[in-house]
């Protein structure tokens, strides 16, 4: 490859060229608009340090997604490893000869009114979003990216460094956590 | 062959992205034959998925910084140049 091929840094451009889509990347993932800023300038801010090891061989934008990307995972590393935060409430029993049934109270109860009040509306949608922003932060993100995002399942196990059988599990905790949610909050009043 | 309701309702999770295999199908169908709780939770994950796709397409326009947000950036970052 000859040098005219290689992509060269131009820190000064940075902020007009990349930082709307690196901020988009972001909050596609963590839907949290502070800590997404936070992450972007912390971005530019490693890559201005570490801008004389850049080889020229990707574009300039995928280098500093790239940097990005390992902010994230960062932050998922540490809410997921966080203790004593909130955990999903169980649904089922986990453990004795009862382990896998519903728990009493958690059992779906019937909906009466599901018919009328699957009526499209800002309102089912800020129920929506308020249950989705109830969840643990990591029920939350992963959620999202599987079910608002669409993220391809290999995608955000990739991204996140989990396994396949990891993200169903928290999937199925947090649909069935948000189940209960939305039936107390939408379908029950 | 025989699923309890955790593992049930999980398959019936996956299922709602269309990732669930023939056999865990199969499995699913013969545990909701028999149980009437996670026969409820598989019916409402239908209307619930329907109210999520609804939500997403409302949610996903793209994001921009303010201007603000940008002027303060390139302060900070000019200032470590």
């Amino acid at each position: 490859m000859s040098s005219t091929n290689k992509h060269i840094l131009n820190p000064n451009k940075w902020i007009e060229l990349h930082a709307d889509y690196l901020y988009n990347y972001t909050i596609s993932r963590i839907n949290n608009q502070d800590l997404a800023k936070d992450l972007v300038q912390d971005t530019f801010f490693a890559a201005l340090k570490a801008k004389d090891n850049f080889q020229g061989k990707a574009s300039e934008r995928t280098w500093l997604t790239s940097i990005l990307k390992r902010k994230i995972i960062d932050h998922y590393r540490k809410i997921n490893s966080a203790k004593g935060k909130a955990e999903v409430k169980m649904n089922f029993y986990t453990d004795g000869e009862r382990e896998g049934e519903w728990i009493e109270e958690r059992v779906p109860s019937t909906w009466n009114s599901e018919i009328e009040k699957v009526i499209e509306n800002n309102e089912l949608s800020e129920a929506i979003e308020k249950c989705i922003n109830d969840l643990p932060e990591k029920y939350e993100m992963v959620f999202r990216m599987k079910t608002i995002q669409q993220f391809e399942t290999e995608e955000i196990c990739k991204e996140l460094g989990i396994t396949s059988s990891n993200l169903w599990v928290i999937i199925h905790r947090a649909r069935t956590q948000l189940r209960k949610c939305m039936e107390d909050s939408w379908f029950k009043n | 062959m025989k699923l309890n309701c955790d593992e049930a309702t999980k398959i019936c999770d996956k299922n709602q992205y269309g990732e669930a295999s023939l056999m865990e199908k199969i499995k699913l169908g013969f545990h909701l034959f028999l149980c009437k709780k996670c026969g409820t939770y598989s019916k409402q994950n239908t209307v619930l998925t329907k109210c999520y796709k609804f939500h997403k397409n409302g949610k996903n326009s793209p994001h921009c910084l303010s201007k603000d947000d940008k002027k303060h950036l390139d302060k900070e970052l000019k200032a470590r140049m």
